[in-house]
């Protein structure tokens, strides 16, 4: 439990699916993922891809649509799937595992004192005195930049920018070993989303959280990143070390993803990928990107298997079958 | 700045909202727009770039004629926007295209396509159903729907949302504009629609000729979909010039932490903090003394910035900025 190289966080083949008057969603349809100590793992994908439905699945924050969800979590050597609701409420839920979840900043309660809602998780799952609560806000709102003033302030009286430094604090308070981030930054201005990335980069050294941050921003997602997980159609098709997917992506989508980026200071305009994601309810069989692959051949009509490449990359893609030589 | 007459002229334009308490207690102005001139030509294609709350989208409504100007006027085609009454001033609203932000928002829910589209026609007096039908096809095959037949009968919820925005450019050319002012057109679409969109929008301008107004937050896009940027900060305009220039060699230290601020993707972002300015954007109901950046400015001179507004000084040509720092005379 304590090895080093153990990671954090083990998912094995993680499902959820939900259930739609047309048939059954498949958000999350088999997904690996490993998530280090103090690392921070991006997972990109565009809307529409399941990444939102990751995250509820790994909080365990379901809808009562819920058609199936399975696999295997393992968080830091305890096997989480297995564990009855009662005893993840109290024991990892906003305990180990915290998040910070889309537009948030605008979920806080307009009618409650700002320190009052982020002391919450203590004062319910910990049971803590409201003294010892506050007294640790005060430090863990100084961890993110905010005033210790704004304790006693109320939602409206903050800016987007505090108030999102306020949600932040509300996901740190307990001193999780991993904090899920849904698109943290992607409401706010240019300014704020750098200082904000600034506090995030700051509390993984000092304080050695894990992260998982979840964007479509490629750029804003490289400011965290130490690996990068792609999701397309509900499944991760690369995963890899942040350098060599930034600078080298493997997986066709992956190469087009970067490609379609704006650089600010680059010549020739940034492409886009034609044509549109599948449907989540009946994807298609064999490969989900190959309607839209320029490199598709007569093999991405069966389902790829994530081949395992140098420097610890998966790739769920056939031009990187061990043996096979596609790359020219 | 061109020897032919500009498209469009701002002139020490100000839009403010005043402020009420229980209706009536008149309690301040929030100064949206507060002095801002330029020119647009034909066929050119320009970006306002600035942070929310800087005042851009109120100016594109102000030039919408959706705000009237508190001070100063737009003067279109050599005609003042504030003079336009009744026919003259639905004919202005037809020479200028609006692209909303949230496309599904700017779609009425309960209409089709076809239906859609054919609003803004029967309201600016085509009658014939056929020239109407002619229309909205040539308009929806410039936007590259080209599977009209299937489109014409779809409500815009059935619709992706690179769909939706095709169709609300669609409407906007539908009464062949000379002026198109896409609000953020891609800031709710996913990346990998965006450029698509932009490449359209880009390509509708140039081959009509058309003036294209961008108001956008974000810089990274821009170099390659407009000819000139405007960066505005509180109200102000506060640097103009060519794209490229400006993004080069920006004047405006408000510019520079812009730039300073947007990550281009690369690992070692992860490693170093960035340097952001402290604090936020000023009130617009009690903007500061002097320059509205001064506060946050790395560079800013006590007694100087903090005192007197600054000037738009032109440290090369074509390329203005308003701040101290490029006073010729500043020793």
């Amino acid at each position: 439990m304590t090895d080093a190289r153990e990671p954090l966080l083990q998912v094995r083949n993680l499902q959820l699916h939900y259930r739609t008057r047309r048939g059954t969603a498949r958000a999350v349809d088999g997904v690996d993922l490993d998530v280090g100590r103090n690392e921070a793992l991006v997972v990109l994908g565009e809307s529409g891809s399941g990444k939102s439905s990751l995250a509820k699945a790994l909080m365990r924050l379901l809808p009562r649509n819920v058609a199936r969800y399975s696999g295997q979590v393992m968080l830091g050597g305890d096997e989480l799937m297995g564990m009855d609701d009662e005893r993840f409420r109290s024991g990892v839920q906003w305990n180990r595992i915290s998040m910070v979840m889309q537009a948030a900043m605008n979920a806080l309660n307009p009618v409650v004192r700002v320190g009052e809602q982020v002391a919450e998780p203590l004062r319910v799952h910990r049971g803590w005195s409201k003294e010892a609560a506050m007294e640790r806000v005060v430090e863990t709102f100084a961890t993110v930049g905010v005033s210790r003033d704004f304790v006693t302030r109320y939602p409206f009286e903050l800016s987007g920018g505090m108030r999102q430094r306020v949600v932040l604090a509300m996901a740190l308070v307990t001193e999780p070993e991993l904090v899920i981030l849904d698109e943290p930054t992607s409401a706010l201005d240019v300014l704020t989303q750098a200082s904000i990335m600034n506090v995030l980069k700051r509390i993984k050294r000092e304080q050695g959280t894990s992260f998982i941050l979840i964007t479509h921003d490629v750029a804003t997602s490289s400011e965290l990143a130490d690996r990068v997980a792609l999701m397309y159609a509900g499944q991760i098709v690369e995963q890899s070390d942040a350098r060599d997917f930034f600078h080298h992506p493997a997986h066709p989508y992956s190469k087009l993803l970067m490609d379609s980026v704006p650089r600010l200071h680059q010549s020739e305009p940034p492409g886009y990928i034609p044509g549109e994601p599948p449907d989540l309810i009946d994807p298609p069989a064999g490969c989900r990107f190959a309607d839209r692959c320029p490199r598709r051949f007569g093999r991405c009509s069966e389902d790829p298997p994530a081949f395992e490449l140098d420097g610890d990359r998966r790739v769920r893609c056939w031009l990187h079958e061990e043996g096979t030589d596609h790359d020219g | 700045m061109t020897a032919e007459e500009p498209l469009l002229q701002a002139t020490n334009l100000h839009t403010w909202f005043e402020l009420r308490q229980w209706g009536f207690l008149r309690v301040g102005s929030v100064r949206a727009v507060d002095g801002v001139d330029f020119e647009l030509a034909k066929g050119e294609s320009v970006a306002f770039v600035g942070e929310s709350g800087c005042g851009k989208s109120s100016l594109a409504r102000t030039l919408l004629g959706l705000h009237n100007p508190s001070h100063g006027d737009v003067i279109f085609e050599g005609q003042h926007l504030s003079e336009l009454k009744g026919e003259d001033r639905r004919q202005y609203l037809a020479r200028v295209g609006y692209v909303q932000q949230d496309p599904f928002g700017a779609l009425p829910p309960f209409m089709d396509v076809r239906r859609l589209l054919s609003e803004p026609l029967i309201i600016h007096g085509v009658k014939d159903r056929d020239e109407r039908e002619r229309r909205i096809r040539r308009a929806l095959e410039e936007v590259r729907l080209t599977q009209v037949d299937e489109i014409l009968p779809k409500f815009p919820h059935m619709l992706s949302g690179g769909q939706q925005q095709r169709v609300v450019i669609a409407r906007a050319l539908l009464l062949e504009p000379a002026m198109l002012i896409a609000d953020e057109p891609v800031s709710m679409l996913d990346a990998s629609v965006r450029v698509e969109i932009l490449n359209l929008l880009r390509r509708i301008q140039k081959e009509r000729g058309l003036t294209l107004a961008f108001i956008t937050h974000d810089l990274s896009t821009v170099r390659h979909y407009a000819d000139r940027i405007f960066v505005m900060y509180a109200g102000r305009v506060v640097e103009q010039a060519p794209v490229e220039r400006l993004l080069d060699n920006p004047q405006h230290p408000y510019t520079r932490a812009l730039l300073a601020a947007i990550a281009d993707v690369d690992a070692d972002n992860a490693l170093d903090e960035r340097d952001v300015p402290d604090g936020e954007p000023p009130s617009l109901l009690h903007p500061p003394e002097g320059c509205r950046f001064h506060p946050r400015c790395p560079r800013a001179m006590e007694g100087l910035c903090d005192q007197q507004d600054p000037p738009v000084f032109e440290p090369e040509a074509g390329h203005y900025s308003a701040c101290w720092l490029q006073d010729p005379e500043r020793d």
